[in-house]
């Protein structure tokens, strides 16, 4: 079966996925200020590639994010989010305070605003890692009992 | 030996033990994920579970010298109430260091045995799940936050369905087993998030110690009674409390051997402590509904988990499954043991829980050894085992009779010392039915033991294979331990001794 008729999901796809990609970033570095964050920007993120799965087939998205990258990228998302907590305590804070990576004056923020940066991109990678990963996991899986053999 | 090993970690180290301890698995856990041979991810999972066995006997003196009776860790540099705590007592500090004593010596075990259960291509991920749910267990354990607590319990059971569900390489039926297991489990779950919610709207807070100091100016409040009644639901679940417990046996039966014998010997135990640590902590002996809870739920659901578990597994046919019931059972021993309500009788459930994660351990190895080097897990193939693999099955035989509680066995001092407790309540009947279960256990475990040691093997005797060297050891350490508590019990007795008076003496607040 031709895919000519889909014609307009795949020109109005094309044209949607930057502009869902840019919007995930949106929300994660706004997440600062606003709602949103890693979680809600790294399933935006996500839906990108599961978008392009749906339009163009999961062969194709595969191509683009292989399996094992949206897996390298969820583990070292969690790696990041983790290794900044224990970046803080071998500087010399408790896990996760944000105040001993930058060495500042008293009341200072910038550690905090580091930190927290830091940790929502591992945020974000882990979730849409995950995100990408589970749906290739349901996406392309091959039956194991062909139909005939029921 | 512990203030020894707890004097080579620097001090600086020894602060953070409490993060520590979660920490280092949890950041081992993606590590694994990403290798790409299995040999590498099962060094990971030993370095990473060695290092909390370490923070966890570091715990166990810090909290012996500590003045407080707890050592207080604020995550961020957050002071609770606002932020989250991980706050370590003499009773986190013993499940701690069983957790991580039996998580040590399962990923030993693992070399072998998940090689020879799980495809090739999956055993990292094997192991980065399996570091995620002790991190999980650990987290449990650790923290002194309700909320986290169940984030954490949740780490550990997402992770653990995962580990049932790819005990479906030997046998399919682990699928169904484990979406069971997902269905109770997450019912289990939310129960207990909404009773926290529930406990959250009546007090404003979400930490342990805040909430356990303004609890009893609502202890008339029906909000926190049905947030009570929510948790207790919860966590029975999550324990395997009769007669809550029927994901147990599929799931202990279907799920590859390593994660049978883990699961066995600390998920169960860690919800038991979670469940001890809302009763006798966040609501306090004096919370009136929990009186009339202990009395007329728990004590007569661990006496008939005792009874009617213990009948089941007379009548299993499948070994494992016999043990899974005997679990159960086990656990109603536990419950009973707590439901009395005194330092005695929540120290003997506590001692109870130790010994019986050691001796469930061992013996759930042994059948993964037997698994391994032999034909099935049927009582029939155990026919003749005794003569085949005299090694396994005395370690078998050795956990075996300290389940049924025979005199010089760890089995023997936590049943003793129930039974003590059970008395000085006046609870002679319970006692009665102590002595009634363990003959009961008596005849399934002897079931077992007849046809090892008494009945001639079935089939020729093929070639004898060994019995690898990283199974061996970890079971005869597991085995040797169970009769070192039942011998001279002072150290674990004094930790649940320790434990229970912490909950009592409310230096918790």
């Amino acid at each position: 079966m031709g895919t000519d008729h889909h014609i307009i999901l795949r020109v109005v796809a094309k044209v949607l996925i930057p502009v869902i990609a840019l919007y995930g970033f949106y929300v994660q570095f706004h997440g600062d200020y606003s709602p949103g964050g890693g979680f809600q920007a790294g399933v935006i993120l996500a839906v990108t590639v599961i978008l392009y799965s749906l339009i163009f087939g999961v062969t194709a998205a595969m191509q683009a994010v292989s399996p094992g990258f949206a897996r390298a990228v969820a583990a070292f998302g969690f790696i990041l989010y983790t290794g900044v907590g224990v970046a803080t305590l071998i500087l010399g804070g408790v896990f996760l305070d944000y105040d001993a990576l930058i060495a500042e004056p008293a009341g200072g923020h910038a550690g905090q605003h580091l930190g927290i940066i830091l940790v929502e991109l591992g945020v974000l990678m882990a979730v849409t890692g995950s995100m990408v990963a589970i749906f290739y996991a349901f996406a392309g899986r091959v039956t194991e009992i062909r139909d005939e053999d029921w | 030996m512990i203030d020894s090993i707890h004097e080579l970690v620097p001090a600086t180290w020894a602060v953070h033990a409490p993060a520590l301890l979660v920490v280092i698995p949890m950041l081992m856990a993606p590590i694994a994920a990403l290798m790409p041979a299995g040999r590498i991810g099962w060094m990971i999972s030993n370095f990473g579970v060695f290092c909390a066995l370490v923070m966890a006997i570091v715990l166990v003196v810090a909290v012996r010298d500590s003045e407080l009776g707890y050592i207080s860790y604020h995550m961020g540099g957050w002071q609770p109430p606002y932020g989250i705590e991980f706050r370590i007592d003499a009773l986190n500090s013993m499940v701690l260091l069983l957790v991580s004593g039996v998580g040590l010596l399962a990923s030993i075990f693992g070399w072998s045995s998940v090689k020879s259960e799980i495809n090739n291509a999956k055993i990292s991920l094997f192991y980065s799940a399996y570091l995620v749910c002790f991190t999980g267990l650990c987290g449990v354990a650790a923290t002194g936050d309700a909320f986290n607590l169940f984030v954490f319990l949740e780490i550990s059971s997402i992770a653990t369905y995962v580990l049932v569900a790819l005990g479906a390489g030997r046998d399919r039926r682990a699928l169904p087993a484990a979406i069971n297991y997902v269905l109770m489990g997450t019912i289990g779950a939310s129960f207990f998030v909404v009773g926290v919610g529930f406990l959250y709207a009546a007090t404003g807070t979400l930490n342990m110690a805040d909430l356990a100091a303004r609890l009893p100016d609502l202890a008339d409040n029906t909000v926190v009674m049905a947030g009570y009644a929510f948790i207790f639901v919860g966590l029975g679940i999550k324990a395997a409390m009769f007669p809550l417990h029927q994901w147990l046996p599929n799931a202990y039966t279907y799920s590859p051997s390593f994660v049978t014998m883990f699961l066995a010997a600390t998920a169960t135990k860690v919800a038991i402590y979670a469940l001890i640590r809302f009763l006798f902590t966040v609501f306090g002996i004096d919370f009136t509904f929990e009186g009339l809870s202990l009395l007329w739920v728990l004590m007569p659901m661990g006496l008939a988990a005792m009874v009617a578990c213990s009948f089941q597994a007379i009548f299993q046919t499948d070994v494992r499954r016999m043990l899974a019931y005997s679990s159960v059972a086990q656990v109603g021993y536990i419950l009973l043991g707590v439901s009395i309500g005194t330092a005695a009788g929540v120290s003997s459930g506590l001692l109870h829980l130790v010994n019986h994660a050691v001796i469930k351990g061992a013996l759930f190895m042994a059948v993964a050894g037997v698994l391994l080097v032999h034909s099935g897990a049927r009582l029939s193939d155990f026919r003749g085992l005794g003569r085949r693999a005299p090694l396994t099955m005395t370690a078998f035989a050795i956990a075996g009779l300290s389940l049924i509680g025979v005199p010089l066995t760890a089995g023997f001092q936590s049943k003793y010392a129930l039974v003590t407790a059970l008395l000085q309540n006046g609870w002679w009947w319970a006692a009665v039915v102590v002595v009634f279960t363990s003959f009961l256990a008596v005849i399934y475990v002897g079931r077992i033991l007849e046809a090892v040691f008494f009945q001639a093997p079935i089939g020729p005797d093929t070639e004898k294979k060994r019995l690898p060297v990283l199974v061996g050891v970890p079971l005869w350490a597991m085995a040797l331990t169970s009769s070192w508590i039942g011998v001279d019990g002072g150290f674990v007795i004094g930790l649940a001794n320790d434990a229970a008076a912490s909950l009592f003496t409310g230096d918790a607040q």
